[in-house]
């Protein structure tokens, strides 16, 4: 039997602890690297939360597209905006208070919720979920927003191509028209 | 405490650190951090409720995560690139003194 602490267990109060710590020094931490691998850190305790409640698909699909690709695109982003080392401005906006204010009463307000509206259920036998079964209702049941998902991440990558693209028109007519003063 | 009722706090309080971040930081990078956060936190809530509903053998809540799973990934990529976009433009990312998009 696994040891538990206000009814819960020690894994999940371990791993919560790590994901809130990760977060809490993402939102605390003033060099913008050391934020992206906090972040990392909630990432990857959130995945194995997913573990932790029997969702073993959903728990390694986080790791790959979280720890494997949205972290590394922050990263790259910070690298590329030069946001690396101390930044130049300082790290907080001037109403720091007030959003620190809003997010405090944002939870009171969800804790309060779930501490008082949620029945004691006991919790089920683990569902045995196969990744055959997940396969199977993706192609039949959520075949429409399978392919709703499929052109809209292939528009969102190649418009964040677009995006990011060094706009070549404008950036090529004040060299041209230099060269031709030249 | 009840298991869901403590995947619900975990939950409740990554959202607040998100929505902290998103409403105190003044870099755009971590304001989109902020907002992955907080998408998170909703992930976690869909899986929680999955895993103690009445019928988790319906994969529901799974499938609902699997594509809000997809959907952040699309947003950090545009929001992103965004943010490259602006800094190649105006040298910044300083919200504060992000005023104009307009090129």
């Amino acid at each position: 039997m696994i040891p538990t602490l206000f009814g819960l267990t020690l894994p999940f109060l371990i791993l919560a602890a790590l994901t809130i710590a990760g977060a809490v020094a993402a939102a605390l931490l003033r060099n913008l690297v050391h934020c992206a691998l906090s972040l990392t850190i909630t990432f990857a305790g959130l995945a194995l939360l997913y573990l932790n409640l029997d969702a073993q698909f959903v728990g390694f699909v986080q790791m790959l597209v979280y720890i494997g690709a949205v972290a590394i695109l922050v990263v790259f982003a910070i690298l590329l905006t030069r946001g690396a080392g101390m930044p130049e401005y300082r790290s907080f906006s001037s109403n720091w208070l007030l959003g620190l204010v809003l997010a405090a009463a944002t939870f009171a307000l969800l804790a309060w919720a779930v501490t008082l509206s949620l029945p004691a259920s006991a919790a089920s036998a683990a569902p045995a979920v196969t990744v055959q079964g997940i396969g199977v209702a993706l192609m039949t049941t959520y075949v429409l927003p399978l392919e709703i998902v499929a052109i809209l991440l292939t528009v969102a990558l190649i418009g964040a191509v677009i995006v990011a693209m060094p706009e070549a028109k404008s950036a090529k007519s004040p060299s041209a028209g230099k060269a031709g003063a030249q | 405490m009840t298991p869901l009722a403590g995947f619900l706090i975990v939950a409740a309080l990554v959202f607040s650190i998100g929505l902290a971040i998103a409403l105190t930081r003044r870099n755009a990078i971590l304001v989109l951090i902020g907002i992955e956060l907080m998408l998170n936190a909703a992930n976690l809530n869909l899986i929680a409720f999955w895993r103690f509903g009445p019928h988790p053998e319906a994969l529901t809540g799974m499938m609902f995560a699997i594509f809000s799973i997809a959907v952040a990934a699309a947003e950090a990529a545009v929001g992103l690139g965004l943010v490259i976009a602006y800094h190649r433009h105006s040298k910044t990312t300083d919200l504060d003194t992000m005023t104009r998009m307009k090129g």
